[in-house]
């Protein structure tokens, strides 16, 4: 375990190093401010639709930082050959891996409680109300689901060596997951065969994103989700990230490491 | 005495870039033991295979054929690297990190405890004479004093066998010296000390044995004095004419 954490440290030192980071951090949280201190005359229709803009903003950052950060790990260790010096100690590949996962994790989960920190300050100051087990709960679904999202990317940065490719390439899947995917089984029906057969297995192979999207109960103030729920979803989306962590260590431990 | 690094009829073959289905051969059966306490040069012109070798030590290229094994350990097990220091040719170090934030890293990799690191980063930073700019981030230092930040690195485990692929690579002539200087001092510390280099004088002073490879075959090792007696003036000359290089 002190491997791993150490491995953690040092992912979340570099970002917090790393200028291009706090682009995406302050821009995200002054969207987020200049939106949230309008006051639209207090039309309460209004206010949910900034909210729930406040709320996609806070979607997109964190699933940008998940994949752009997740996606440059283990190339730039190979590309700035420090995985050579790493891997001359006692740590093997499977833990370099889990590290990574976790300091990205954990930083993206730092990056979510700040976003929603402006979040409820600012809607809590127009509302007076402070929903604090909703937004755990948002907190948590979506810390949950960017879990899936990272070890994907890490899956992904496995196979694809230039970490500008593993990004698209992920951000693109992942908008496919979360845009087309809730409907797969909709469109299936209208297939012929054998199209219907694959859209169904992509629809019950792909994790289900959309799951950990509580958005809209956060902005039309609905009931929150019963916590035997979330810990399904919780156990899903662990299942899910194992899955994409498992494959991304049999592709590493393949993978050819020459620096001769 | 015990061999505290030994291959075996080491074989290491990589696929061709150039030509798909052939393979480029990169060292033949190689047999090489170290015995503790040993400074042990690793001589061979470029391409040799001399970083291949030390690439197959420390588990980053699989053996094709043979065995390589560490304190008895293969290669192949991570805990075969608990008692090594490597330092690469060229520093590839975590250049966002500081000198002691680096040595920090490292030493939680290795399980240290707080007391233990504090100790000995202070000890090693002295060593290498790294104190004043311990706080300066690695991307800001000269090429002599990441070296240095590297031999640091190699020596946190306090490490029973060091690993060195070229350690004066790049360095002037007062680097060299520091960087002979601290392997004086660790051999004089009962370390083992294997390492590759070009530069033949360093290598007559300092080892005890040698070994020179050519084409990924061992040619000739030994005492360096055994190698360069009787016929040769120096090592060099006994190098050259082992590699078969025509001596005028």
């Amino acid at each position: 375990m002190k491997t791993l954490f150490a491995l953690a440290r040092l992912t979340l030192t570099e970002l917090y190093r790393r200028k291009d980071f706090y682009v995406l951090f302050i821009l995200t949280a002054v969207v987020t401010l200049a939106a949230g201190s309008v006051n639209f005359f207090n039309d309460e229709k209004i206010i949910r639709y900034v909210k729930d803009l406040c709320l996609l903003l806070i979607w997109i950052s964190t699933l940008l930082i998940s994949v752009v950060t997740a996606a440059r790990q283990i190339p730039a260790e190979c590309e700035a050959r420090t995985i050579f010096s790493l891997l001359a100690k006692p740590v093997t590949r499977g833990q370099v891996l889990l590290g990574k996962f976790l300091g990205c994790w954990l930083a993206v989960g730092l990056a979510l409680l700040m976003f929603y920190a402006f979040f409820a300050i600012v809607t809590g100051s127009h509302e007076h109300r402070w929903p604090l087990g909703g937004y755990l709960q948002a907190i948590w679904l979506q810390w949950v689901m960017l879990g899936i999202v990272i070890a994907m990317s890490l899956l992904g940065s496995i196979h694809f060596a230039a970490p500008s490719s593993t990004s698209t390439i992920c951000f693109v899947l992942v908008a496919g997951i979360v845009v087309v995917g809730p409907h797969l089984n909709t469109i299936a029906l209208q297939q012929p065969q054998p199209l219907q057969t694959i859209a169904y297995t992509v629809y019950f192979l792909i994790p289900h994103l959309e799951w950990f999207d509580v958005r809209d109960r956060l902005v039309y103030g609905w009931a929150s989700p019963a916590w035997q729920d979330i810990a399904l979803a919780s156990v899903y989306g662990a299942a899910y990230a194992g899955v994409f962590l498992l494959l991304a260590w049999l592709g590493f431990r393949r993978k050819s490491l020459n620096p001769g | 005495m015990s061999a505290i690094l030994k291959t075996d009829q080491l074989r290491v073959e990589f696929a061709s870039r150039e030509f798909r289905g052939t393979t480029t051969t990169a060292l033949v059966g190689l047999n090489l033991e170290v015995q503790a306490g040993e400074v042990y040069g690793f001589l061979g012109p470029n391409g040799a295979g001399k970083t291949t070798t030390i690439n197959a030590l420390l588990g980053f290229v699989p053996p094709t054929s043979g065995t390589a094994h560490l304190f008895g350990i293969d290669v192949r097990q991570p805990i075969a690297r608990q008692r090594i220091g490597y330092l690469p040719e060229l520093t590839y170090y975590y250049k966002f990190l500081t000198a002691e934030e680096l040595l920090r890293f490292y030493a939680r990799i290795f399980g240290l405890s707080r007391a233990e690191s504090d100790r000995r980063i202070e000890k090693l930073l002295k060593l290498v004479e790294l104190e004043p700019v311990r706080n300066r981030p690695i991307k800001s230092y000269s090429k002599g004093m990441q070296q240095r930040v590297g031999l640091a690195q190699a020596l946190i485990n306090d490490p029973d066998l060091l690993i060195l692929d070229e350690p004066t690579s790049g360095l002037d002539p007062l680097g060299r010296m520091k960087v002979r200087e601290i392997i004086r001092r660790l051999k004089d510390e009962g370390k083992t000390v294997f390492f590759s280099s070009h530069e033949l004088g360093e290598v007559e002073t300092v080892c005890d044995r040698v070994a020179i490879i050519h084409r990924g075959e061992l040619k000739a090792s030994g005492r360096v004095a055994d190698i360069v007696q009787p016929r040769h003036q120096n090592l060099e000359h006994a190098f050259l004419e082992t590699i078969g290089y025509p001596i005028p």
